[in-house]
């Protein structure tokens, strides 16, 4: 990002920086011309509110139980209506956004730490270390990501906790797989070399120049992994793997509710649709970053 | 060809071994004592000691590994805690029920997401592009056991339409020969369960194949849109041919094979889902098989399950490997 001050040493005088382009500006500019990645910002905007006020905004406990006016239907007192235990669901909708949106971007910043961890040893180091990472990363794709974040809850044990490790887990390989190509397509770069020449350290190399230059594809990846991974833990929570009773996962509430269906459709309807709109959002936005910042990425 | 083909199945062999390696660990990595994990507390020791030896848990790790291996290469998956049917015999009808709910979805996905990408690409920018491509956008986001519990509020419960659940009219089944029920049905002659069984296909599918349908629809789009830029579909159109011939076939042919590798990608991603659409629709299959065994701690069947499925996706991705290559002869040289 363009600084636009720098002081030295002694802070006493400072040079501003014009302000004229950068990668990161002109990225922004791209991005605020797609209106619909812009939709995307804004419903994250509006979801990342929701959860952060929901103990403000909730007008109800979210494990209240009022068993006299369990299953009714949305009106002025619930506006989203009671579920099965005269829970509010419009409190308990609010509350479940800060589980998605943590298990979301809690597991994608694991999956994104140790990914790159591994794809920077492989791409920059080779030889052995690149073949044992890669092979890991082919065996662990090969396995469909649900059924091996399914697997490991079956030997943690089923929680909201083991779900979001599960889910950080299986998707180490895809950014794992991004940073190890990125490096390597950088390792040969003149100013690397130039780099080398000047006698600076593997570590200094990696952190002042691969590492930065690899972080767009991350960026773009992580925004679209978030998406993929509030998909997972509610379905972890649908099949009862993931969070626990009273916990108001929107997942988990599914699976209550399900049952009801017929008589209280409410009960299914809200959870679902709040899952809809946050992954999509996180899709539009993660579109939008793709054009913006790599329009090479576009496939 | 013949070199690249077996090339490909020679890369294939460490990633199943470490697969094998992987599914192994499962069964090693429950903390604590497996048997007492499977039989309960209240299991006397004597019979915990009996399923340690059973499962050879006495001896040292990679021992049990490679007697794992030696029953694997048998064709031996080990047997049901629950049930005490060995896996091989009892996953079969589960099998089948999932390859014919994947099959169908597939071909759901396919057809749908394809001409839509086609005619979105083709008239781009009318209101069929943008309504196609916004539920193609839509279909992408959503999370496919919220979709089936929607499908079977409106069309069971609301409309009864169709059914909600299972795969068949039990009340009077057909012989399971196959155990797809469809051929099933063809080779009874039984036309009424036939009518039957693609009704009972039909919710599952939708659900399972909607996630694919806009992947595909969104790839042909853009693939589509690449080509019918392109010189050669100027000149065909140039000579007079009709749009539809420019179109299905000039254009397609060429703008086919990134859609191809997402048809694949996506047929293995399916396996994945069944699991959910499985457990919504009462589907028989392994999915469910899967589901029931981690409910019950049913280890061996975990451990199969997950290895079949696994096995399964591995091989799709061979077979849309070598489609690509035949499709794209420049892929075989690099």
């Amino acid at each position: 990002m363009a600084q636009a001050t720098t002081a030295t040493s002694n802070g006493s005088t400072s040079v501003s920086v014009e302000k004229v382009s950068g990668p990161w500006r002109d990225a922004w500019r791209t991005f605020r011309k797609n209106k619909i990645a812009m939709v995307g910002l804004v419903m994250i905007g509006f979801f990342i509110l929701i959860a952060l006020l929901a103990p403000v905004i909730a007008p109800y406990e979210y494990d209240t139980q009022a068993l006299r006016d369990r299953l009714k239907a949305p009106s002025s007192s619930h506006w989203f209506g009671t579920d099965d235990l005269g829970r509010d669901l419009f409190t308990r909708v609010l509350y479940g956004a800060r589980i998605s949106l943590w298990v979301g971007t809690f597991s994608v910043v694991g999956s994104i730490i140790l990914g790159t961890l591994l794809g920077i040893l492989a791409g920059f180091y080779g030889k052995w270390i690149d073949m044992v990472i890669s092979r890991l990363f082919d065996i662990l794709l090969a396995f469909p990501s649900i059924l091996l974040a399914i697997a490991i809850v079956a030997i943690l044990g089923p929680s909201l906790q083991n779900a979001l490790l599960a889910i950080a887990i299986v998707n180490i390989p895809t950014y794992g797989r991004l940073v190890r190509a990125k490096v390597l397509s950088l390792k040969n770069e003149e100013y690397i070399t130039a780099a080398r020449a000047i006698g600076m350290k593997n570590s200094a190399i990696l952190l002042r120049h691969i590492l930065p230059n690899s972080l767009t594809p991350i960026i773009v990846q992580g925004t679209l992994g978030i998406a993929t991974a509030i998909i997972e833990a509610a379905a972890l929570g649908f099949l009862g793997l993931g969070a626990q009773p009273p916990t108001p996962e929107w997942g988990k509430m599914l699976s209550d509710s399900r049952q009801f269906i017929a008589t209280a459709p409410w009960t299914v309807i809200f959870p679902g649709v709040s899952i809809m709109l946050t992954v999509l959002a996180f899709n539009l936005m993660g579109d939008g970053l793709r054009d913006a910042l790599d329009p090479r990425m576009k496939s | 060809m013949k070199a690249y083909v077996l090339k490909r199945i020679l890369i294939m062999v460490p990633v199943l071994i470490g697969m094998t390696i992987i599914v192994f660990s499962i069964i090693h990595a429950i903390p604590g004592d497996p048997a007492e994990t499977i039989l309960g507390q209240k299991a006397t020791e004597q019979s915990k000691e009996a399923l340690r030896e059973q499962l050879g848990l006495n001896n040292p790790w990679y021992q049990q590994y490679f007697a794992y291996m030696g029953d694997l290469l048998k064709g031996d998956l080990g047997q049901s805690i629950r049930t005490r049917v060995p896996i091989t015999q009892e996953i079969t009808p589960y099998l089948a029920a999932t390859a014919e709910l994947t099959v169908a979805a597939m071909a759901f996905a396919i057809f749908f997401g394809v001409n839509a990408g086609i005619i979105s690409a083709w008239k781009q920018n009318s209101w069929f592009d943008y309504i196609c491509m916004l539920i193609a956008l839509i279909g992408v986001s959503m999370p496919i056991f919220w979709l089936g519990l929607m499908e079977q509020w409106i069309f069971s419960l609301k409309l009864h339409w169709l059914p909600s659940i299972g795969r068949m009219n039990q009340r009077d089944p057909v012989e399971a020969v196959t155990n797809l029920y469809l051929i099933d049905s063809l080779i009874a002659g039984r036309w009424d369960q036939l009518w039957t069984v693609c009704k009972h296909l039909i919710l599952p599918s939708v659900a399972l194949g909607t996630i694919p349908m806009a992947v595909i629809a969104r790839m042909t789009r853009s693939s589509m849109l690449e080509v019918m830029n392109s010189d050669f579909v100027r000149t065909a159109k140039a000579k007079g041919l009709s749009q539809f011939i420019v179109v299905y076939k000039h254009a397609l042919k060429n703008a086919f094979i990134p859609v191809l590798t997402v048809i694949g990608l996506q047929t293995g991603a399916l396996l994945g889902g069944a699991v959910l659409t499985e457990t919504i629709f009462a589907w028989p299959g392994v999915g469910r098989y899967i589901y029931e065994a981690i409910s019950s701690r049913d280890y061996p069947v975990i451990q199969s399950g997950i290895l079949i499925i696994a096995f399964l996706f591995v091989v799709i991705n061979l077979i849309v490997d070598l489609l690509y290559a035949a499709v794209d002869p420049r892929i075989r040289y690099r």
